[in-house]
């Protein structure tokens, strides 16, 4: 089996659906000619033509509300917003149109696209390169939220957003684009190649919306994560040796509770880890969720790990981001409660 | 510094105000034939003056003169004057039902009736708009049934969107047109998406979209301009100048560039005003562009000049911000009287004939409203179910929606 970036393995998502589907049209900006920013999109202008895979004007609003357009025509644009940061000026879009078309039309219209968007922190990206939206769109009914942490599910998952006959948020973790990060700066960079979630099959898979997975068996606590903060989870079980159970909930809306609520029940302990602020961030809707189906099975209160509720610095990045230091704590705390 | 500016703020204000004498005489309108028509495929650059008059067909006598006239026969314009009074007739109905407590809210068209029924029969079966709420007279000329449309603002139990939209809102795939949202201008930069669907799939169709004069401040309309330029795409960027966004005169959203057409000008795109109130010319022009845009030639905006002589919504009262003689006073006249006068003019119509069409309209509208009762109204009789409430939202319900409706006990 191939092995792949999460570049490439995006890359190769995109070529894929192409490829079967005339319908799939790829654009944003420096999308075409270039290959994109991250190179996500390198190669598929020359394949596929302009009027497959091309530049915009800068513009977001322009970008998906162009995109609606063209799904209310039949086509399925999966398209890009360079940085989630700047994902703001398309937000009425987003929120307004492509979340509600589908309903307020009673089907008479849909919006099959997919808005990719690189999100996250850990690259000293500073306050607008660096963002964790997607509490600002799991909140939004008729949305889809999905944040891979791997080559492997990005592919797949890419496949079944552009597949899916409604608006889907995808939000690439752009720290885990050429290697996996488990929050540990000062050792050196990790590539995929050496993960086992770097193989990758060349052709077409789906990996369903909607499904979480267990990432690390274990009996003593759950962690909820997705994206960057699997790896970090990961890796802190491993080093502090407390035998968390991990969850990668993959898809955020709509949400796995089956196999959140299973883990807890187990483990009778959950930690919420995210790299997004913590106040009404993600987290907190699966404290929620997570009090109200497993409160008798809860020994310790459900504990959340999170960026602080500040825009994301710049020369304290590694202050801000929740690495294995912080979380580690937590859990040890946790099993103490 | 002796040389030392104070600075003011320049906020623009109508010439008149509730109390005062209506004055459009700052309004400047060009004798009606008096615009040259170019060739659909002119260079922008050289009819960049179509951006600063005003296309008129229709003269003060009923005449239709000069090089935008003669795109439609007198049977089509029979038909074009039912659809303006059919309009009307429906709009007057939907405003006493509002009055009635049948509805909650409702918009009409008054005054700006010949802008979306002339515009429609310039489109082609297969061709979409991108409507805001003020061209329902796109699905009366295309033919949609009324019944449905009341439905609609009744939130009955045969409302085609379930009772999920506010009044007006309608959605029609079948007919061209695209579902309603409350957010302005979004849909602007929607439809040149469409139409740049349509050339990406090298179809025929062709899109159109729809915009007011306040709305145009909004940046999805610069965002439509931009992707119009940029992909040449084929679709026709309209302006409606009602003069007014509630209670905003227009002023305010062109500032200083003296037309809303004017706007396309640093796009690249040739830009058409035409006279709103006017269904020769709206139909002259809107056949141009269209056929501009089916030569994939490009896009083009027009803007319309029109007054909204209405109140803004259900909601609004005019006599707030704006003379109530103001209407009366706009230079450009109603649009049912003067192509009813061309008619008369040609001899294809009377007044005779106008008053037996007027007394049928309504019956056919009252008609129509009775049907749709039958179906119930807002606050009473039939009504969309509740389970209605949680359908739609995705294609396929997800556990959380199927949780809440279970919830709900339905």
């Amino acid at each position: 089996m191939p092995r792949m970036t999460m570049i490439e393995a995006i890359r190769s998502a995109l070529d894929v659906s192409m490829e079967r589907d005339d319908d799939v049209v790829v654009f944003g900006e420096d999308v075409g000619y270039f290959g994109g920013v991250f190179r996500c999109t390198q190669g598929l202008q020359q394949k596929y033509g302009k009027t497959r895979c091309f530049d915009v004007p800068i513009n977001e609003s322009g970008i998906v509300g162009t995109a609606i357009g063209m799904a209310a025509y039949g086509l399925k644009p999966c398209v890009e917003v360079q940085f989630a940061d700047y994902m703001y000026p398309a937000y009425d879009q987003i929120t307004q149109e492509a979340a509600r078309l589908r309903y307020r039309s009673n089907g008479d219209f849909s919006c099959g696209i997919t808005i990719r968007m690189p999100t996250g922190g850990g690259i000293f990206g500073g306050q607008t390169h660096s963002q964790s939206p997607e509490a600002l769109f799991t909140h939004v009914c008729g949305l889809q939220v999905v944040v891979p942490s791997n080559p492997y599910d990005a592919k797949g998952l890419l496949i079944s957003s552009i597949e899916n006959p409604d608006p889907v948020i995808f939000l690439e973790p752009k720290r885990l684009y050429n290697g996996p990060f488990d929050g540990h700066h000062d050792r050196p960079v990790t590539s995929w190649a050496s993960h086992p979630l770097g193989e990758v099959p060349a052709d077409h898979y789906t990996i369903p919306l909607g499904q979480a997975v267990v990432r690390r068996p274990g009996s003593a606590v759950t962690v909820l994560a997705y994206g960057t903060m699997v790896h970090v989870a990961e890796a802190t079980a491993e080093e502090t040796g407390i035998d968390a159970e991990v969850i990668d909930l993959r898809t955020l809306l709509p949400l796995d509770l089956d196999t959140i609520v299973a883990s807890v029940k187990k483990t009778g302990r959950c930690m919420v880890v995210h790299e997004a602020t913590l106040t009404s961030g993600f987290g907190a809707e699966l404290v929620a969720l997570v009090q109200e189906h497993c409160f008798y099975h809860l020994e310790a209160p459900v504990m959340r790990v999170a960026g602080w509720d500040t825009p994301y610095p710049h020369a304290q990045e590694w202050d801000y981001f929740p690495g294995p230091a912080r979380v580690g704590q937590a859990l040890r705390d946790m099993m103490e409660a | 510094m002796t040389d030392e500016t104070r600075l003011s703020l320049n906020v623009p204000e109508p010439e008149v105000r509730p109390g005062g004498k209506p004055d459009f005489s700052r309004v400047p309108i060009p004798k009606a034939g008096s615009v040259m028509r170019p060739e659909v495929d002119a260079d922008p650059e050289t009819i960049r003056d179509l951006a600063f008059s005003i296309i008129r067909v229709l003269n003060r006598e009923g005449e239709a003169v000069g090089p935008w006239a003669g795109t439609l026969t007198s049977e089509e314009l029979l038909e074009g004057l039912r659809h303006m009074m059919l309009l009307r007739a429906f709009d007057q109905r939907m405003l006493m039902a509002q009055r009635q407590g049948k509805t909650s809210f409702y918009m009409q068209h008054l005054g700006e009736e010949a802008v979306s029924c002339a515009f429609r029969k310039a489109l082609r079966p297969g061709d979409m708009n991108f409507p805001t709420y003020r061209q329902a007279g796109l699905l009366i000329a295309g033919g949609y049934p009324m019944v449905d449309m009341m439905n609609q603002i009744f939130s009955n139990d045969a409302d085609p969107l379930k009772g999920r939209q506010l009044p007006v809102m309608y959605s029609a795939r079948d007919h061209g047109f695209f579902s309603i949202s409350g957010n302005l201008g979004t849909q602007f930069v929607q439809a040149v998406g469409w139409a740049m669907a349509s050339a990406i799939k090298n179809d025929t169709k062709i899109a159109a979209a729809w915009i007011g004069d306040g709305s145009t401040a909004e940046s999805d309309f610069h965002a439509g301009l931009v992707f119009a330029s940029t992909y040449k795409a084929p679709v026709i960027l309209n302006v409606v100048n009602n003069q007014w966004a509630i209670s905003t005169f227009q002023g305010i959203a062109r500032g200083g560039s003296g037309t809303f057409a004017a706007r396309g000008l640093g796009f690249g795109l040739p830009s058409l005003r035409v006279d709103g109130n006017d269904y020769l010319a709206v139909h002259a022009v809107a056949k141009w562009a269209a056929e501009r845009a089916r030569r994939n030639i490009g896009p083009t905006l027009i803007e319309y000049v029109t007054y909204r002589v209405g109140a803004h919504s259900t909601s609004d009262d005019p006599s707030a911000y704006r003379p109530k003689e103001e209407s009366e006073a706009w230079p450009l006249g109603d649009p049912v009287i003067r192509l009813k006068n061309h008619l008369i003019r040609i001899g294809a119509w009377s007044e005779e004939r106008h008053k037996q069409t007027e007394a049928e309209i309504r019956d056919t509208v009252v008609a129509a409203q009775k049907e749709a009762e039958s179906h119930g109204t807002l606050h009473s009789g039939g009504r969309p179910s509740m389970r209605d409430m949680f359908e739609g939202v995705y294609a396929t319900m997800p556990p959380h929606l199927k949780r809440q409706r279970q919830k709900a006990g339905v």
